[in-house]
């Protein structure tokens, strides 16, 4: 019977590494999805949303405001500091790039990535610093099931952002131009859409999403430092491939299987092969369905 | 104007090789001057080599500082046998070939004893050498096990890593009454998998149950399947060796999937609290060893303390400390063979038996330390001094740790007996 327990709880420590993995996924399919751009600066943006909330924090505690408030405050702040920033990095550095191969764009994110990182090592040095515990940490128990506020939190906000997401794409006008920008850009500009503010809105939307993740991360890991976003990115960005990247359901999906893959692997398997058996995973997908989990077999046009 | 600029700049490089060339050296000038005083102006000539640039050079700044001040106190009280030591410096930066060059150097300089080197990669090279003209060399902080294999004149002052584990393992049997343990280390890091292996082999020697064996990955960053897995097996108390700011996420999320037991390590947690901030309470009873405690207020370490922060402005670390009792060992060693002949004091140090700052230590058949380590305690945010471990974890020398170390003894005879209770009931 412990065993079961054990699995249980196995399962909710998959689900909550799932959960960040997929809001973080979230932002790179969201940008792919419309402007066809993996960008690598992903993980970075959340590393710099994560500064935010950790100098927001004490501002706002100081100004004695109820713990509920604060944590809203502060993802809220994190999240208009991190638009601001995609869609400067946006106007800055991708756009100037709009008619160039896509492989000079990516070079460029890669870039960013590693200005951002290197950047903020000069400004704040390069030793973790502690995240203060905004959201309590405490083991919830329910019976023999252990969890805590967090990982409650974070499963359920990746979920409301999932739904929002595909509701804002596909119901609203906003979605409605990105989703014609994603298929042609010219033609979209013809009939009327004006493709930069819907391309500087889509990396609004993609970097908010970094900053709601950078403190769900930050409660649940509670150091932060400038390299803290690279392998979270890249893992993040493997969950959205193997969901199907550009489809927000697939990033969800994926970040979920990679969370309790990884879990379930250390528990059950061993400790030293989580890592092989996921990358092993996604080779599999990608090589019995190189589009991801969800993704839709497209002919090549011709 | 060509010509100009180019002799000038021929004659400041000129001088800067100058300078550097005399900068190697001069640590010997100011007790040469206070040698006048001691019979026939007859110095013991000592090496130090370290790395005092380079990527390296904070390591061995800081353990010739150690050094440095060991000699200027020992010249000060009237020197070894009432001759002045005369410390040669050489810097090696950190390289193999600049470390064996410096030991040449030093020998051609009359060398009779050698204090390094710092790091293990030129401490090994330097030793393979020290080992084929018998100079006694003795390392401060070198780790590498191989070190001292090269020959049996050399002998080190550190203890190694997984010296840490099999502590820390007789710590949790004897002074915790622990039965059930568990590890989990970084699978790619040395230091980290040495003293969890060491751990696992002395825990089981012991007769404890380990009951859970895990690893993780260097970038990991979420640990609670490993240790939702180790805390459904029960154990007392949980090993981590690994550096503070892995330690400080990893001690946190124990505590999340409700662990509740102790949790130990190895001188890597130095520096855990500042990363835990305002969570420090989770590591609220925890234990770590280390080679000294700072804080310590047995009469010797402190005046060490507060004698290096007077001088460097600066605490000393934990290289400061042994590079500090590596020369006090020396003046041991040649004081009791009487000389400074090479074969006499080589058998002199064999037979050392010294407490100093970073506790009481003899040398084993290799020339590596028997000694104790200090078992810090981490409450309500604050580090304090536990218990001096000796590898028998029988009685201890240093005077501080004498009440709880007899405490050990008692807690370990305990232990034993209702070991042999069980054992007889089963």
């Amino acid at each position: 019977m412990d065993g079961l327990f054990v699995f249980i709880n196995q399962l909710i420590n998959g689900l909550q590494v799932g959960s960040i993995y997929a809001l973080v996924a979230l932002g790179y399919t969201m940008v792919y999805g419309i402007v066809k751009l993996i960008n690598f600066a992903h993980g970075d943006f959340i590393m710099v949303g994560a500064y935010l909330a950790l100098f927001s924090v004490p501002m706002l505690l100081g100004a004695g405001l109820p713990a509920i408030l604060v944590i809203v405050l502060v993802i809220v702040m994190s999240v208009i500091g991190c638009s601001l920033l995609g869609m400067a990095t946006e106007r800055i550095a991708y756009k100037p790039l709009r008619g160039s191969p896509s492989l000079s764009v990516l070079i460029t994110a890669i870039a960013v990535s590693l200005f951002l990182e290197n950047l903020f090592m000069i400004l704040f040095s390069s030793a973790s610093k502690p995240f203060p515990a905004i959201i309590s940490a405490n083991p919830i128990s329910i019976g023999k099931i252990q969890t805590n506020a967090v990982t409650i939190i974070t499963i359920a906000l990746s979920i409301v952002c999932m739904i929002g997401l595909q509701l804002f794409v596909k119901k609203t006008r906003m979605g409605k131009a990105m989703r014609a920008v994603s298929e042609d850009a010219g033609a979209a500009m013809l009939m009327g859409c004006n493709s930069n503010v819907t391309i500087s809105m889509t990396f609004a939307i993609g970097s908010g999403l970094a900053a709601v993740a950078a403190v769900m991360y930050c409660s649940a890991y509670p150091l932060v430092n400038p390299y803290m976003g690279s392998m979270l990115g890249l893992k993040a960005f493997i969950a959205a491939v193997l969901g199907g990247i550009g489809i927000i359901p697939g990033a969800m999906l994926g970040g979920f299987v990679i969370g309790l893959v990884e879990s379930l692997t250390k528990a059950y398997i061993s400790s030293y092969l989580a890592d092989a058996v996921v990358f092993g995973i996604l080779i599999v997908v990608l090589l019995v369905k190189p589009t991801g989990i969800l993704g839709k077999n497209v002919g090549e046009k011709v | 104007m060509k010509k100009l600029l180019a002799v000038t700049l021929a004659a400041a490089l000129a001088a800067g090789f100058v300078g550097c060339g005399g900068s190697g050296t001069t640590s010997g000038t100011t007790s040469n001057a206070a040698s006048g005083s001691a019979d026939a102006g007859e110095t013991i000539k000592v090496g130090s080599l370290a790395p005092l640039t380079g990527s390296v050079s904070v390591y061995g700044i800081t353990t010739v500082n150690g050094i440095k001040m060991a000699v200027d106190e020992i010249n000060a009280n009237g020197g070894v046998m009432g001759r002045q030591i005369e410390l040669l410096t050489e810097d090696e930066k950190g390289e193999v070939q600049d470390a064996v060059n410096g030991y040449n150097k030093l020998i051609s300089d009359g060398m009779v004893f050698l204090i390094g080197d710092v790091t293990s990669k030129p401490c090994d090279a330097v030793a393979k050498i020290a080992a084929g003209d018998g100079t006694p060399m003795l390392t401060p902080t070198g780790t590498a096990p191989s070190i001292t294999q090269n020959g049996d004149n050399i002998f080190r002052t550190c203890f190694l890593d997984p010296f840490q584990g099999q502590i820390m393992a007789q710590f949790a049997a004897e002074k915790l009454g622990a039965k059930k343990v568990a590890v989990m280390a970084n699978s790619s890091d040395d230091y980290s998998d040495g003293i969890a292996k060491s751990f696992v082999a002395k825990a089981q020697e012991l007769g404890l149950e380990v009951v859970g064996d895990e690893r993780y990955g260097a970038d990991d960053t979420d640990f609670k399947t490993q240790l939702t897995k180790i805390n459904a097996a029960g154990p007392d108390v949980i090993m981590f060796p690994d550096y503070y700011e892995k330690v400080a996420l990893i001690t946190n999320q124990a505590r999340q999937i409700g662990f509740t037991g102790q949790m130990l390590g190895g001188d890597g947690w130095d520096g855990v609290l500042t990363s835990l901030g305002e969570n420090a309470s989770v590591v609220d009873n925890c234990y770590f060893s280390c080679h000294y405690f700072i804080g310590d207020t047995n009469e010797q370490v402190a005046n060490f303390v507060n004698g290096y922060r007077s001088l460097y402005s600066e605490d000393p670390t934990a290289f400061s400390a042994l590079g500090y009792d590596s020369v006090y060992i020396m003046k041991a060693a040649m004081e009791k063979a009487g000389s400074t002949d090479k074969a006499a004091v080589l058998e002199a140090l064999r037979a050392t038996d010294y407490t100093g700052v970073t506790g009481h230590m003899t040398f084993d058949e290799n020339g590596d330390p028997i000694k104790s380590v200090a078992v810090l305690r981490l409450e309500n945010g604050a580090t304090v001094l536990d218990t001096m471990m000796t590898a028998d974890g029988a009685e201890d020398s240093a005077p501080v740790a004498s009440e709880s170390a007899s405490s050990a003894a008692a807690a370990s005879e305990a232990a034993a007996s209702s070991e042999a209770a069980s054992s007889a009931a089963a």
